[in-house]
């Protein structure tokens, strides 16, 4: 890829000011994605050393590294801070923001101001969970089932739950600005059918977010209720319902499945369109399946509950439901493989790990067929089937994503390269050591393995090794990226305006962009990922 | 370390064999569909990836294929979901004449009272043969009652009753997990389901110290408790009489009809006003916090008791039922 030489002092997002005040005060979408960028690496690393220590302990039949209540609240706090504060806002709030306004030219967001307190919710919903984590820790589970989160335990449950339900309004503000922005601010000639599917998955996902996050708030803010002031919402002894909760959180947890892997599936889109150099394949069918997973999603929560304790005839609608959803993601799963026939493929590492993407993601909802099946739901429910095959789809499907959009769109944030030989070798590692860390899982899981335990039977040994090593390397694969991007942010090549050759507007402006992102509004005549009218008239016969 | 690993749980009811079943057609199923879909990108990534000479052809798409994709998943999908419903109807129909296992789980352990008076915890000896039909509640938070052998999982709630059926095929000694997250120990809440050949059961049975049957019990706190003054058998007293009560639908004095199962039961004895019978008075009252969950499941196991039909039904034929009734396996 040729460098042209952009002169560094040229002004754009990141020199135009300097100081910690230019930050914490900016409104810029693009600072304020770098804001989310930062918290959130933060927060996966804390979430990683937990993940860590559990599968340490899992090392060995008995619970020998930890006691069972630290080994409760590593689960916990590792499930809460990877879904609340890195999974959710991890493409949406790092990516959609920064991208969004590009990818449909404009200069910002439409609510700016509005950008920058979802940060600063998030921030603050942040500082409590750090609380919770450095006061002693919560033990709850993530999915603060009742009536042991309201009435058993006297760990941190308000605080997490204040955590989460603060984060929860970021998240809902972020959605709506999206929306909002969409809607309002596209370029001249940006139609709907020309927006890049990146961005009708953010807009799936907003919609989620601003109509699933405020069950959860509530459903938050009961179980706190029931806590502080022993209400009986909840508690059977006092006419409650345990089942309600479940329904109440699963009505949003369901959905913020498809909030943490909707903006994933846009991210591939963009990625296998360029290493291609095709036209997404059934780009009409890509996006109206994005939407109907949005919408679909919201119908099929209670498949978390077969055997929780509701009547027979509901679990049977709800397992139909669940058939319905798997079908515009299999959907998706075929068109991004037809868009590779008769291309033009190259492997630099935002490709390897879309192809990572759309293997592992295949694999994960593959699983997700087995698990809608009631019958087999019953014998594997709350088992480590249940853990591989949401890991599947949250790690091998957003994290993946999340890392191929970092890389895709390195050279347009911090207006460097990434220096490649590290980058296809992070993507190897970390292939190798999730499939090794999650798939022995999935056989523990159809053996019987219970999910949440401290200590297993001896039978289990093996397979829970296997599952150790491979966390180990996976995290090894983890480190890599975090190193080697800070490393090519002084010393990484300069980047041109479109070092991919890519089709999207985010390309035509500079790298990094100025503040308001264009000098000029651009005007859009072109349908998305038009590589066929790019590649067609130049004819460079010279190595890209 | 390598003689544990058996890749394949145990086959030990009469269940198992079916989720197996559908199990290793669906990994057949999702197998060929991985290795389809992985070989499509493999070829495509060798056969067309960047060259000199390689340009990409533009495509747009093909409504018809979309189509194809779309609805040939969508009938596969259909298959499975009627396929593992059926063995879900299956698991969730417990056939007539099973025998009753009440359970209470706690924080962290699991008690079990056989309708012959047996009484155990973290360990169920069940018959091979015969279909067993769990009662369950939880005196705490929600646990569920998992033995992989069998391939059956229900959660037990705090305040009502669940319930699970199996039957053993394979005497010997299987797990039984905790899989619901119930706190501290929730990995301790394991024991085991030893399921036995009939004529040793038969003995385990009989060794036990057991003060008369699960309903005697009942019948006793029935009696203790002053059930008994208002709820006459004989008569129809100032509540109503509970012979051949259970499994009959009830009148209520709102207008609704319910049927009397064990959860109605239940409800009626912690909290009477919730569901009063037709031509009643609300004049009971609630014994929430008064009995406990094991004295409960009794009371139950004495009222079903006083509507099971003469003996010979199922049940346990060779132990001396009490005087009037017969070990109640009817609902």
């Amino acid at each position: 890829m040729a460098t042209v030489a952009v002169p560094i002092e040229r002004e754009n997002y990141l020199n135009k000011e300097y100081g910690v005040a230019s930050w914490l005060f900016t409104t810029d979408h693009k600072r304020i994605a770098l804001l989310y960028l930062l918290s959130i690496t933060f927060f996966f690393f804390i979430g990683g050393f937990f993940a860590l220590l559990i599968r340490l302990e899992l090392l060995t039949p008995a619970g020998d590294l930890v006691q069972a209540d630290t080994y409760n609240k590593l689960f916990t706090m590792h499930g809460q801070v990877m879904v609340f504060f890195f999974l959710i806002p991890a493409v949406p709030a790092v990516l959609g923001n920064f991208l969004i306004p590009l990818m449909i030219g404009a200069k910002d967001l439409a609510f700016p101001r509005i950008n920058l307190l979802s940060w600063y919710l998030y921030i603050i919903g942040g500082l409590f969970m750090m609380y919770t984590i450095v006061n002693g820790g919560v033990d709850t589970g993530w999915t603060f089932y009742t009536p042991l989160s309201t009435q058993f335990l006297d760990t941190h449950v308000v605080a997490a739950a204040l955590a989460i339900f603060i984060a929860g309004f970021s998240s809902i503000l972020t959605g709506l600005n999206f929306i909002v922005t969409i809607h309002r601010m596209r370029a001249p000639g940006m139609t709907w059918s020309r927006l890049p599917l990146f961005v009708w998955a953010n807009y799936a996902t907003a919609i989620i977010q601003v109509l699933g996050t405020p069950v959860l708030a509530i459903t938050l803010m009961l179980v706190a209720l029931e806590r502080i002031f022993r209400l009986g919402i909840f508690n059977p002894q006092m006419g409650g319902d345990p089942l309600l909760f479940q329904h109440l959180f699963w009505f949003y947890s369901h959905p913020a499945v498809y909030i943490m892997i909707l903006p994933g599936m846009g991210v591939v889109s963009e990625i296998v369109t360029c290493f291609t150099r095709k036209r997404i394949f059934g780009y009409r069918f890509m996006a109206v399946a994005l939407i109907a997973i949005a919408v679909l999603g919201f119908l099929v929560w209670a498949h978390h509950m077969f055997i929780a304790g509701i009547s027979l005839y509901s679990a049977l609608a709800f397992s139909l439901l669940s058939y319905f959803v798997a079908v515009p993601s299999a959907i998706k799963v075929f068109n991004w493989t037809a868009t590779m026939y008769k291309g033009s493929v190259s492997f630099d590492t935002p490709m390897l790990y879309a192809l990572g993407f759309i293997g592992l993601f295949t694999m994960g909802g593959l699983t997700g067929l087995f698990l809608a099946a009631l019958g087999i739901d019953v014998h594997v429910t709350d088992t480590y089937f249940v853990i591989a095959h949401f890991h599947y789809i949250m790690v091998g499907g957003m994290v993946i994503a999340y890392l191929a959009g970092i890389h895709f769109w390195w050279p347009k944030i911090s207006g460097r390269m990434y220096p490649e030989f590290w980058g296809k070798l992070a993507a190897m590692i970390i292939f190798v050591g999730f499939n090794l860390t999650f798939f022995p899982q999935f056989v523990l899981g159809y053996m019987g393995m219970p999910r949440r335990y401290w200590q297993y039977s001896p039978e289990f040994q093996v397979l829970n090794v296997l599952s150790t090593a491979g966390a180990t390397i996976l995290a090894v694969g983890y480190v890599l990226p975090m190193v080697y991007l800070l490393w090519s942010m002084r010393y990484g090549k300069l980047a041109d305006a479109n070092p991919w050759d890519a089709a999207g507007l985010e390309w035509t402006t500079s790298s990094p962009p100025t503040t308001f992102n264009f000098d000029e509004t651009p005007v859009v005549t072109w349908e998305a990922y038009n590589y066929d009218e790019l590649d067609a008239p130049k004819e460079v016969p010279l190595e890209r | 370390m390598f003689e544990n690993l058996p890749l394949w749980p145990v086959r030990a009811s009469s269940t198992a064999g079916s989720v197996d079943a559908l199990y290793i057609f669906l990994l057949t199923l999702c197998g060929v569909m991985c290795i389809g879909i992985f070989t499509m990108i493999a070829v495509f990534a060798i056969r067309y990836r960047r060259s000199a000479g390689n340009r990409a052809e533009p495509i747009e798409g093909s409504t018809a294929l979309e189509l194809t994709w779309t609805f040939i998943p969508l009938g596969i999908f259909i298959f499975i979901f009627v396929w593992s419903a059926a063995i879900f109807f299956r698991e969730r129909t417990p056939p007539k004449d099973s025998t009753e296992v009440y359970t209470v789980a706690k924080q962290w352990m699991w008690k079990f009272q056989h309708i012959e008076g047996q009484r155990e915890i973290n360990e169920l000896h069940v018959p091979v043969g015969r279909d067993v039909r769990m009662i369950m509640t939880s005196q705490d938070v929600i646990h569920s009652f998992y033995v992989p052998a069998f391939r059956i999982k229900q959660d037990v709630l705090p305040g009502r009753y669940t319930t699970a059926w199996f039957r053993a095929t394979k005497p010997g000694t299987y797990h039984l997990f905790c899989a619901e997250y119930c706190g501290t120990m929730h990995s301790g809440m394991v024991g085991d389901v030893v399921v036995m050949e009939p004529a040793q059961y038969q003995t385990w049975l009989s060794g036990g110290a057991a003060a008369g049957s699960l309903s005697n019990t009942g019948q006793g706190l029935f009696q203790s408790l002053g059930c008994s003054t208002c709820h006459r058998l004989d008569t129809q007293g100032r509540g109503p009489n509970l012979t051949g009560v259970f499994g009959k639908p009830v009148l209520l004095e709102d207008g609704r009809t319910v049927t009397a199962d064990e959860n109605y039961v239940r409800e009626s004895i912690l909290s009477p006003t919730a569901k009063v019978v037709s031509g009643f008075k609300p004049i009971m009252p609630p014994f929430q916090g008064i009995v406990s969950e094991e004295q409960l499941n009794a009371l139950v196991a004495y009222v079903k008791s006083l509507s099971a039909q003469p003996s010979g039904a199922a049940g346990t034929p060779n132990l001396k039922p009490p005087p009037g009734e017969t070990p109640s396996t009817t609902q």
